[in-house]
């Protein structure tokens, strides 16, 4: 029992070291002009969608609820924001040229209509990104046009 | 006693979380720094390189450059040619490294011969095309195939611009995926989004010289 005491206290120690290990944190007060809310007419309810549904991950802002400031999770979510980032950033939208937004839109819309985004890990504490089958259409409706009108 | 039981289980699943993140992330690092090293040692010492799969189909690629000319869309076309046989024969592993070889040869296409206009979109060509056979080399076959539509479509820009020193054929399944296009050496079609399920589903819809 004593030897369970022990370890017990290292991982605790531990545990609370790791805390202090610096993040960078997705977060950024401004939002760029090249953004795709900005430069695209898009209606409130798809913005809002977006906003709760894609913009954690795939924007330079992150909105992060507490337990996601505890490590390990955080470095968990760290590298998905990162991915994230890397496939997708709506924040640089603009940056795209016409064939890469298409390709983009694409994408978009294969993924969400086919429900592989958003991700599983990422819904099951944010039920409200859930894209209900109403929304799905209404998005998807709304980026096939913009792809037509590129 | 089942407090400390409850603090220990709570602990040593914080624990085993962070192993887990911990060491994907070292794997990732070591693999995007095993990559670098094969490609640094490209021209010189191989003798040092680590002789995995992955170094040792770098070599191949790199003999294939070597002898198609780097930086010609011919090389580039090749590699495209040798993906759309993969996808042909339902090999998804296949496809996956030669997407990744194609993704190489994409980056190195030589364009400084080319005027302002043509410059900007074979750029633009390149940096899209290089997207989809980067995903390709990591995806499923289904994956692979929504990509290389896509792709097709940017090895029909490029040629448009680059031209070509042997005869292509525009070839085109109007079932998949509202209709889709691929390019081919060869007159016959086999089909490239079906494989063996429709491999002759399609038809030559154009011929560039």
């Amino acid at each position: 029992m004593k030897a369970v005491k022990i370890i017990a206290i290292v991982l605790l120690v531990a545990f609370v070291v790791i805390q202090f290990i610096p993040v960078d944190r997705n977060q950024s007060d401004s939002v760029p002009k090249t953004d795709f809310m900005l430069v695209n007419d898009v209606p409130s309810d798809i913005k809002d969608k977006l906003r709760v549904s894609c913009y954690d991950c795939h924007s330079n802002n992150t909105q992060y609820p507490w337990y996601n400031k505890v490590q390990p999770v955080a470095w968990f979510l760290e590298g998905h924001i990162k991915e994230g980032k890397s496939e997708l950033n709506f924040n640089e939208w603009d940056a795209l040229s016409n064939r890469r937004k298409a390709s983009k839109l694409r994408s978009i819309i294969k993924q969400i209509e086919s429900g592989e985004m958003p991700l599983a890990s990422y819904t099951l504490i944010h039920k409200d990104a859930i894209f209900s089958e109403e929304e799905t259409k209404q998005v998807v409706k709304y980026m096939e046009n913009l792809k037509d009108s590129l | 006693m089942s407090k400390l039981k409850l603090v220990l289980g709570i602990v040593t699943i914080a624990f085993v979380t962070l192993t887990v993140v911990s060491c994907k992330d070292a794997k990732t690092d070591k693999n995007n720094s095993t990559e670098h090293h094969s490609e640094m040692n490209a021209d010189g010492d191989h003798s040092k390189m680590n002789h995995d799969n992955s170094d040792g189909h770098h070599d191949g690629e790199k003999k294939e450059m070597a002898m198609s000319g780097d930086g010609n869309p011919q090389a580039v076309l090749n590699d495209y040619f040798n993906l759309k046989d993969a996808l042909v024969a339902d090999d998804n592993a296949k496809a996956k490294e030669l997407g990744a070889i194609l993704a190489t040869s994409l980056g190195k296409l030589d364009i400084s011969k080319y005027t302002g206009a043509q410059k900007s979109d074979l750029k633009d060509i390149v940096e899209d095309a290089v997207e989809h056979a980067e995903h390709i080399s990591e995806s499923d076959i289904a994956h692979q195939r929504e990509h290389f539509k896509i792709l097709s479509k940017d090895m029909t820009d490029m040629v448009a611009i680059t031209g070509t020193k042997n005869t292509l054929y525009q070839q085109f399944c109007p079932m998949y995926d509202g209709g889709s296009a691929w390019l081919s050496m060869s007159e016959d079609i086999k089909n490239p989004y079906y494989g063996s399920k429709m491999l002759t589903c399609g038809k030559v819809q154009k011929e560039i010289n």
